[in-house]
């Protein structure tokens, strides 16, 4: 499935035009390329570009230079009507659609390919009906957009973009209204519908976490400019993530995956025991300032007992994290912030 | 994976739509009549229905007033019926704002440009007494600045929209154009002659009365042809709906789009300012009243919806001007208003959420 590359860039620079002669380059020259069957996570930080280098890929705007090529035909070139039948777009705004109803707007999405009137052929009806069905909206094609939740509403605009029947789904911060069971959700339908339909789909995204765990393929975008792909575990163990996200304060921890504020106040302990018991430890031990290390002089035993779990600290037993947090805080003040 | 058809599936001419369509036609015939039965003459009904029929009738001077009169009354207040709604519909999805009208991209303040720089221009007698000698509204004199008026601020507005990638910032620039084309016409009136401002004010009370024979023909192909881009343009106001990114990812060429609509527009709200006046409200609240009676965003159908409606309304508003029963005759500005305003405030209240349905 790998083979053919759905969308090429050679020697892509993406920026924006200041005035009428200066130019603003963000990020490049970058070769880059989606392939069919893939998931690609776009990852940076606020202002890094992300959604320039979108819009660009999609052909909305210009390249400051070099090519973004697909079938073989640069996006530029191509009409807008051809562009629309290769590449469908899911958007960060959130639109007021009034009285339509969320078949309708789901049919939208067959805009290149109906008459001149916008009639629907019996083979556009069932295209509607099969990006309704992959995204679970049946249910709700009677109701208007305005009567759905965020999520719903965006699983709406994901099935107009199935319903432009492209290889290429490009979606720009598609997450970023959305609770965090509907992140898990959307995200999870991205990566079965890249791996059913073979579809590209390329989307930015701030969920790391989810990003690291369903992308076949990671773009990161740094602040200044500098460019990273890969798989992203490869990402995460060069450590190209953890620069990427560089901030005071902040901490990727390599191990976990996940971001932890670090207060870094010089406490130290070790801790032992195993599983979930551990890890939520951890976690509590570090948002109080504590750094967990072998070399420290106190240590804090956790033991399961049965379904009991019990946290030994200076031979005292404590029943929940709460109550061992107490007896820290005691023993070393509270923490400074 | 074979799926079947939803049934949701159609989305334009379902029965309870073109039921409503035809209540709505039947509705239009009936005001057409009564509109055509009532002025400050009276004639009896089925004199009035003789002449419809058979162009005959017992007395000359009703043929006439029926004929030369009533009835190319009736049909100003049809076309102005069908095109100032569906400009208002193109507005407000254009730039996706409930509030937009024709009068909004400043076309109606051109064409008032147009015929303040005629009724007000000049203090020398001669052009004045042409003036009058042409006659008050159906001058083809104030027909021809008031035509070029609109036209001259649609191709600025056109121009300016070639450069301009936002919609909110371009009804931004129509809102201020407008006022200035405005501006520049108080200028005017302030240092005219109260009888030329009399004249000026006059046509801006509106009148479908002023509208016959050549005129009327003129009017009516400039108004066709209006709603046929409009109608043509459906499918692209529709995805317009979407907002004018979505429409661009979709394969809108949006450029081209905006110049069709902003073109119809121009044409249907330019020369019916110019024949009629401006005629204030019917374009922003029947779209209203249509979206809401058709529970539909779809402009194949809104379009017909908005001409219906539109024109009922219209016929409506006439009948009441005409004040049966006496002989006196309101402007029909002044009718559009208050027949029209209670009727959108009764159904923003009633909708509690207009936001929503629009």
């Amino acid at each position: 499935m790998h083979n053919t590359a759905l969308l090429k860039t050679g020697r892509l620079c993406i920026g924006y035009s200041k005035g009428k002669k200066e130019e603003k380059t963000l990020a490049g020259p970058l070769d880059l390329q989606i392939h069919a069957g893939e998931l690609i996570c776009l990852l940076g930080p606020n202002g890094a570009g992300k959604s320039t280098l979108i819009r660009t890929l999609a052909g909305l705007q210009p390249a400051i230079a070099g090519s973004v090529e697909t079938g073989g035909k640069n996006i530029t070139r191509l009409k807008p009507l051809e562009r629309a039948k290769r590449l469908s777009m899911v958007l960060t705004e959130k639109v007021r659609t009034g009285n339509l109803n969320v078949y309708s707007i789901i049919a939208l999405g067959r805009f290149p390919y109906t008459n001149w009137l916008g009639t629907m052929q019996p083979g556009d009806h069932k295209i509607v009906a099969w990006a309704m069905d992959i995204t679970g909206t049946t249910g709700f094609a009677h109701r208007k957009l305005s009567e759905l939740s965020d999520g719903e509403s965006q699983k709406v605009m994901l099935a107009r973009a199935l319903a432009q029947d492209t290889p290429l789904i490009i979606l720009d911060e598609p997450t970023a209204h959305l609770d965090l069971p509907n992140r898990i959700s959307l995200m999870h339908l991205l990566h079965q519908l890249a791996k059913t339909t073979g579809k590209g789909i390329l989307l930015s995204t701030h969920d790391l976490d989810l990003a690291l765990q369903s992308a076949d393929q990671v773009w990161l975008l740094r602040n200044d400019g500098v460019f990273t792909q890969g798989a992203p575990e490869d990402i995460v163990l060069t450590g190209a993530f953890e620069a990427a996200f560089h901030r005071e304060g902040f901490m990727f921890d390599k191990n976990s995956g996940t971001f932890t504020i670090h207060h870094g106040n010089g406490k130290t302990i070790r801790l032992s025991g195993e599983g979930a018991a551990l890890f939520w430890t951890k976690r509590a031990l570090m948002r109080e300032g504590f750094t967990i290390t072998e070399n420290a002089a106190e240590n804090i035993h956790i033991v399961n007992k049965e379904n009991l779990v019990v946290w030994v600290y200076r031979k005292i037993s404590y029943d929940t994290i709460a109550a061992l947090l107490n007896a820290l805080r005691n023993r070393y003040g509270t923490t400074p912030e | 994976m074979n799926v079947a058809i939803h049934p949701a599936t159609p989305r334009f001419s379902t029965p309870a739509s073109l039921l409503k369509l035809g209540l709505l036609f039947l509705l239009l015939l009936i005001a057409f009549f009564t509109d055509i039965a009532f002025g400050s003459v009276s004639i009896p009904l089925p004199a009035v229905w003789d002449i419809i029929v058979s162009g005959k009738a017992e007395n000359d001077a009703w043929i006439y007033i029926i004929e030369k009169i009533r009835i190319p009354k009736a049909i100003t207040a049809v076309m102005v019926g069908c095109g100032l709604p569906v400009s208002g519909l193109q507005m407000q999805t254009l730039f996706r704002n409930p509030l937009a009208g024709p009068s909004i991209l400043g076309i109606t303040a051109g064409a008032s440009l147009g015929v303040a720089l005629v009724m007000l221009s000049a203090g020398s007698i001669t052009t004045l007494y042409a003036i009058k000698e042409l006659g008050f509204s159906g001058s083809s004199l104030i027909l021809l600045a008031a035509s070029l008026g609109a036209a001259m601020i649609m191709f600025l507005i056109i121009a300016i929209s070639a450069r301009i990638r936002d919609n909110v910032i371009m009804l931004i620039v129509g809102v201020m154009i407008g006022n200035i084309t405005l501006a520049i016409v108080s200028i005017w009136q302030y240092f005219s002659a109260p009888e030329q401002v009399k004249d000026y004010l006059l046509w801006t009370f509106g009148s479908l009365g002023g509208v016959s024979g050549n005129q009327l023909y003129l009017l009516g192909i400039v108004v066709a042809a209006g709603l046929l881009i409009a109608f043509a343009s459906s499918k692209m106001l529709d995805t317009l709906l979407l907002g004018e990114h979505y429409a661009s990812t979709m394969g809108l060429t949006v450029n081209r789009a905006r110049f069709l609509i902003i073109g119809s527009t121009s044409l249907l709200a330019g020369s019916i300012t110019a024949f009629c006046g401006p005629i204030a409200f019917i374009g922003i609240a029947v779209p209203h009243l249509a979206r809401t009676l058709f529970n539909t965003s779809d402009h194949r159908l809104l379009i017909p919806a908005c001409c219906l409606m539109g024109t009922s309304l219209m016929l409506l508003c006439d009948i009441i001007a005409q004040l049966p029963g006496s002989n006196a005759v309101l402007p029909i500005n002044v009718i559009t208003a208050l027949v029209g305003s209670p009727v959108v405030i009764w159904i923003i209240m009633s909708r509690n959420n207009l936001k929503n349905s629009f």
